[in-house]
């Protein structure tokens, strides 16, 4: 901490002033950035990954067991059970996130009246931590005094629904915001000539405007998917896993092992796997969409 | 967290629920600590085993109403001529509640770790134990009159690992009592059971007046391991799991823990617990409410069930909450008195402590007059063996006595069985436990899976 304190200013000063005469910024720039990172995600990752090899108890020294812990990965009934909880509630998420994020977002590209008012509205979920949003639908979901008096967090899919729609009820408003931009910046053109040559609404909305959100649906994609893969405050106060172990998500189980079980080895190895999953899977969603080439939705324009 | 029971999970003193202000005290108990945290230690102030000089000792408490028994009694001692003599002061560290086996597991892996710290004795400090962080007190106990001659017996053993002593008790005796709705049972003309077959009757009774006979904070889990707990002892008595206890998986095969499992299901079934109980909460004041408002008859729950309806609903607690022992059942060789519950909490004291002498000080203000008779304001029923003679002062005098009693008289009384298994063995019992009561798992799944708990 003090470290990254101290070095940012004198980081700032030469190089700023050197930036401004070349017009490109000095790779010291991302110092405090690249500190930061490696203080705090970096290290952290490192010794994560070095105590998956170790059985640890959180008390005294780590103790080398070589892959124990990845086999017990391999192994456990509850992690097949885990992942495949995961893997659904990432898809549903993102299906449910996705298809009200974009809609909301091209309505909200507009210029209809009251749009900037009711857009600032719906961005009010966002600005809520996770844990409030969670006690608040755990409040309403109370089955005796709740508002909707029914077994919901009782049952494997109530729960799990739950879930999902607390999720999206908190992240829609960021994806909105994702898609609006992108929306704006499809060019009034393109709807002009499309009028001109008959299209109606909706198939301006599948020629031009999906196709043109290409790239902004990857990105929120990744964040989408990245985000479920650690999605986990909504998971502890909601429903604890529960009933039984229905909505033990990865997170969750590693919460469980590390800090229930005081298994930090097989947490780390629970931890470490969630890391490489989720870097996988954001490079094949970019490999997949074309997204890394960089090539721009407006070839050919 | 929820891995502990009552106290731990209750977030409130013995179990008493969430508040707001509770959790808003929790909240900025939280960011102090953390942000606080760094910075003492950066300063070299932040006391502890580690690095303190002695003169300021750190206690970790568990932060809920209760503690401010802990806090007159460290005022206390801070004044006396044994903090003097001794040289020194202790400082109290309030932990909130949900974040205290987590937060001083972490503590005691670090250079910051508390002198002194709560805890629920028996497995809950075995793993300390074992990484040799634990002054062990039997001799510091044996050869001190006021510690020797100051608790109860057994609740002095209860905490005990390996027959040797390391806690010194602390709070009030939590036993788990069968309480019951007065009005309720009046209006359907019932007693409160004392066989299984009479609580079976009595359920058949309640279901037609369309009444849940049982509240049941399913979502916590712990408050379904009361359950297993009694009926385990009552059919095969305490052996049972106390071979478990010991460590021998094996015992989990007992055809006694089978038995209690299937009635546990049968009630399930039967709806005994009414049809949305995995999603009903203990600790944020569901099952209590359904128990105070006469939509549920009866409730199993920890002695704090008491000072929880007292503080939400309390025209119910003072005129229309009975309590009763646990049923026999049937062919049962467990003894009608024996108990099951926290006997109560434990002081312990770490081995790199720099100053043994005042920690050994404090922990005997715990056997003073003075520190029982704060217990007992609060509404607790002390563990020490001058407690009879204050209860009159109690504020349910009946209630405290009935507790005493039922502690003192008990032939066994078993710890909690997470707390006695540990943190690691006590939440995956939980997680078990959590899938029987939610019908994804039989009985004999049941039975199967704990068996292969290690």
């Amino acid at each position: 901490m003090t470290v990254t304190v101290e070095k940012t200013p004198t980081a700032r000063k030469g190089p700023a002033h050197h930036a401004s005469r070349t017009g490109r910024p000095h790779a010291a720039w991302a110092l405090p950035g690249v500190l930061f990172f490696t203080f705090f995600a970096v290290v952290p990752m490192a010794l994560a990954l070095y105590l998956s090899f170790t059985s640890w108890d959180g008390l005294g020294d780590p103790r080398p067991v070589g892959l124990d812990n990845w086999r017990k990965l391999l192994d456990d009934p509850r992690m097949a059970q885990s992942l495949w909880l995961t893997v659904v509630l990432t898809v549903a998420s993102w299906v449910f996130q996705t298809v009200v994020a974009l809609l909301l977002g091209v309505w909200a590209a507009g210029r209809q009246r009251n749009r900037a008012i009711l857009s600032a509205v719906f961005f009010v979920p966002f600005l809520l931590s996770s844990t409030a949003i969670a006690i608040l639908f755990y409040a309403l979901l109370d089955p005796n005094f709740g508002i909707i008096q029914k077994d919901t967090l009782g049952s494997q899919s109530g729960a799990f629904l739950a879930i999902v729609f607390v999720g999206g009820w908190q992240f829609i408003p960021f994806h909105t915001l994702i898609y609006q931009g992108g929306a704006r910046q499809i060019p009034d053109v393109l709807y002009q000539a499309a009028a001109i040559d008959g299209a109606g609404r909706y198939r301006q909305f599948f020629s031009i405007t999906l196709p043109q959100l290409r790239h902004t649906i990857t990105t929120s994609t990744v964040l989408m998917v990245v985000g479920s893969l650690t999605y986990f405050e909504t998971v502890l106060i909601l429903t604890k896993g529960g009933p039984g172990t229905d909505t033990a998500i990865l997170p969750y189980l590693m919460y469980e092992a590390g800090f229930k079980t005081y298994d930090f080895g097989y947490a780390s190895a629970i931890a470490s796997f969630l890391v490489i999953a989720a870097t996988g899977l954001s490079l094949i969603l970019v490999r997949l969409t074309g997204f890394g080439a960089m090539r721009s939705t407006r070839e050919g324009m | 967290m929820e891995s502990s029971r009552g106290q731990v999970t209750g977030g409130g003193a013995g179990g008493r629920p969430f508040s707001r202000r509770w959790f808003l005290g929790a909240g900025s108990a939280s960011l102090l600590t953390a942000g606080l945290g760094t910075g003492l230690t950066a300063c070299g102030s932040g006391g502890g085993a580690g690095g303190g000089d002695g003169k300021t000792l750190t206690a970790f408490v568990y932060g809920d109403d209760a503690v401010k028994v802990q806090q007159a009694g460290v005022d206390r001692f801070n004044k006396s001529a044994a903090a003097k003599k001794a040289g020194g002061t202790i400082k109290l560290q309030k932990v909130p509640g949900s974040d205290y086996s987590p937060k001083l597991r972490t503590a005691m892996g670090s250079p910051s770790a508390p002198d002194v710290f709560f805890n629920w004795g028996g497995g809950s400090i075995k793993p300390y134990e074992e990484a040799g962080k634990l002054v062990d007190l039997t001799d510091i106990i044996e050869g001190d009159p006021v510690l020797k001659d100051g608790f109860l017996p057994s609740v002095l053993a209860a905490g005990d690992l390996k027959s040797r002593h390391y806690g010194i008790p602390m709070r009030g005796m939590q036993p788990v009592i069968l309480f019951y709705n007065k009005a309720v049972f009046a209006e359907h003309k019932l007693q409160p059971p004392t066989t299984w077959d009479q609580l079976l009757d009595n359920n058949v009774k309640l279901k037609k007046a369309k009444i849940t006979p049982f509240a049941l904070g399913g979502s916590d889990v712990w408050p379904e391991l009361m359950w297993l707990e009694y009926l385990v002892d009552r059919i095969g008595g305490p052996e049972v799991f106390k071979r478990i206890q010991d460590g021998d998986a094996e015992g989990w095969g007992d055809p006694t823990v089978l038995k209690a499992a299937e009635l546990v299901k049968e009630l399930i079934d039967d709806g005994a617990f009414g049809s949305k109980f995995t999603s009903v909460s203990y600790v944020n004041g569901g099952a209590p409410a359904v128990f105070a408002r006469g939509k549920a008859a009866m409730h199993l729950m920890g002695s704090w069930e008491y000072s929880t309806q007292l503080g939400k609903f309390p025209d119910f607690a003072k005129a229309d909450l009975g309590w009763a022992p646990f049923p026999t059942v049937e062919g049962g060789t467990g003894d009608v008195r024996n108990v099951v519950g926290n006997p109560t909490n434990y002081w312990s004291v770490n081995a790199r402590t720099k100053n043994k002498d005042l920690a050994v000080g404090f922990l005997k203000d715990c056997a003073s007059q003075a520190y029982a008779q704060a217990l007992v304001d609060n509404g607790d029923v002390p563990t020490t063996s001058n407690a009879a003679d204050l209860l009159t002062s109690a504020p349910n005098p009946e209630y405290a006595k009935f507790q005493y009693d039922m502690v003192q008289k008990a032939p066994a009384f078993t710890l909690s069985w997470d707390q006695a298994l540990g943190d690691g063995l006590g939440t995956k019992m939980h997680t078990e436990i959590g899938k029987l009561f939610a019908g994804q798992s039989s009985p004999s799944d049941f039975v199967t899976a704990c068996k292969g708990l290690k």
